[in-house]
């Protein structure tokens, strides 16, 4: 039996912060993760063969500390697994590659991170045509992109970000396409300079960036290409113009992952999961930190992962002591929800044939004939699919005001040998189960 | 890529063709650097990864058997038997 004081679900900043803390005030603690490696999106690679990456504040320095910080524990690590139900009060089980493991845990701390908001328009679904953290990410996995045209597109501070990666890997980046208008970026790129350490983030995108167009009020309408992309239409000031590419990266800023808080009963507010000063959820024993309480970045990330690992070891007054530092934050996380807001405009983008729904292929025309999301998964099978509305759901949200339903278990597809499994310990070695997707209702 | 990437080299199969690539890289760069496609949608549709990071299914191909798998949340390991859907 794998029995945690503390689990964590989610290796990135505030999980790495959660568990270390957690940890260091004498918790046994576990940390579970998809990805293969720790450190979430923006620490990306952190253990093996990770490439200094000084894209993101705070840089791999302030990953390496953090990082060395939570070996120096006896924390558990496990990377690959996908945390996909609660089996019964105080278990979750996850899985890995048709390998099912029980985590019994007396706290739970979810840092689930977020993910990037995807927006339909013609041609999206073209190979070629990704997330802005996606092209980090499948740099960072060992994509070779030098010498290759990427446009960047969309909205949020990542497009800088992912630009100065790109350049470093000797890429042509076109141009960054920002949506929302310079009047609604200026407040936010006053409200940097009251903090100088985020002076010098801007000024090394800046830098890294120097010789890249930075086109606000521009987003892509349109992408091309022959089974491949081969080039977008972009809408800059209302003019359009046809760039030829290799890549389109294009997210529209970030949504939290709130699938698992919901799962568990989590009370939700606006999007985000709901916790009081000390990241508790309104679930006994549950504690959330970082995206999924509301897109707020790295460093509010890393405060609220502290917090909430040292209130699960019941250090409350320690957690406490974060709380300016918290407040101060989240002013912060403020500022970029407004300086990124999406315009209206952006609901244009889909036109009727235009894929909604990418794992069912359902067009943008079956779709808004519908009222809610509940009539058009039933009429039109959107959302249910291996996704299970992840991309879509975020899409319609946007695009039709729609909510999703509440989230029901499994919240990843899972062989049926997991769903089936009973208590089993964790065993290193991956045996290879056929697996059947599991498609939920 | 850093240089520890580079100079490890390990063999796979993709749709059967053995190919090399740097170890570290995850299994859907390999099926990019193939020239393939991961999987085509239900209504015939090449796809390719789309959030690279687990969420969106986009990049799930079939691999050491399992089908369904997220290629872009897996590394390469030798002797890896990809498969695209």
């Amino acid at each position: 039996m794998t029995h945690f004081q503390t689990l964590v679900v989610g290796s990135g900043p505030a999980g790495i912060a959660a568990a270390t803390c957690a940890a260091e005030a004498g918790h046994r603690v576990g940390i579970v993760d998809d990805n293969p490696n720790p450190g979430g999106q923006i620490w990306r690679s952190l253990r093996g063969q990770s490439a200094p990456d000084t894209s993101h504040g705070g840089g791999i320095r302030g990953a390496a500390q953090w990082y060395g910080r939570l070996i120096a524990t006896s924390a558990t690590q496990l990377q690959g697994w996908s945390v996909f139900d609660q089996h019964e009060p105080g278990i979750v089980r996850a899985e890995r590659q048709g390998e099912t493991a029980h985590l019994h845990y007396d706290n739970l701390i979810v840092a689930a991170g977020a993910r990037e908001r995807f927006l339909p328009f013609p041609g999206w679904t073209l190979p070629n045509v990704m997330g802005v953290g996606a092209i980090q990410a499948m740099v960072k996995g060992g994509l070779p992109v030098a010498g290759k045209r990427i446009v960047l597109a969309g909205s949020g501070p990542l497009l800088l970000a992912v630009a100065a990666t790109l350049k470093a890997a000797k890429a042509t980046v076109v141009c960054i396409c920002e949506q929302a208008s310079l009047r609604q970026l200026a407040p936010f790129a006053l409200g940097l300079a009251a903090d100088p350490a985020k002076i010098v983030q801007g000024l090394r995108y800046k830098a890294a960036t120097l010789d890249v167009p930075f086109r606000t009020s521009a987003w892509p309408v349109e992408a091309r290409g022959n089974g491949v992309l081969q080039s977008v239409t972009i809408s800059h000031h209302g003019e359009k113009q046809q760039i030829p590419c290799d890549y389109l990266a294009c997210g529209f800023h970030l949504v939290p992952n709130t699938e698992l808080a919901a799962m568990l009963g989590c009370r939700m507010e606006v999007g985000n999961v709901s916790v009081d000063e000390i990241q508790r959820t309104s679930v006994p024993n549950v504690f959330c930190a970082g995206e999924p309480t509301g897109i707020g970045g790295l460093e509010l990330s890393l405060i609220e992962g502290q917090i909430a690992g040292l209130a699960s070891a019941e250090r409350h007054e320690e957690a406490r002591l974060l709380l300016d530092k918290k407040r101060k934050a989240s002013r912060f996380a403020d500022r970029l929800a407004a300086a990124f807001a999406l315009r209206p405009e952006l609901k244009a983008l889909p036109q009727d044939t235009t894929i909604v729904c990418r794992c069912e292929d359902v067009p943008y025309c079956a779709l808004k004939q519908h009222a809610s999301w509940r009539t058009a998964k039933l009429h039109t099978r959107c959302g249910m699919g291996p996704c299970q509305g992840r991309i879509c759901g975020t899409a319609t949200h946007f695009l039709l005001g729609w909510d999703a339903d509440s989230v029901r278990p499994p919240i990843f597809p899972v062989c049926i040998a997991s769903l089936a499994s009973l208590e089993a310990p964790l065993n290193p070695d991956i045996s290879n189960v056929n697996i059947k997707i599991k498609e939920t209702p | 890529m850093s240089k520890q990437m580079r100079s490890e080299q390990i063999q796979i199969t993709i749709d059967q063709e053995p190919m090399t690539v740097a170890a570290g890289s995850t299994v859907a760069v390999a099926i990019a650097l193939a020239g393939l496609h991961c999987r085509t949608s239900i209504t015939g549709e090449p796809r390719g990864p789309l959030c690279a990071m687990g969420i969106c299914f986009e990049c799930r191909a079939t691999v050491n058997g399992i089908a369904h798998s997220r290629t872009c949340q897996l590394l390469c390991e030798p002797a890896m038997d990809i498969r695209t859907q």
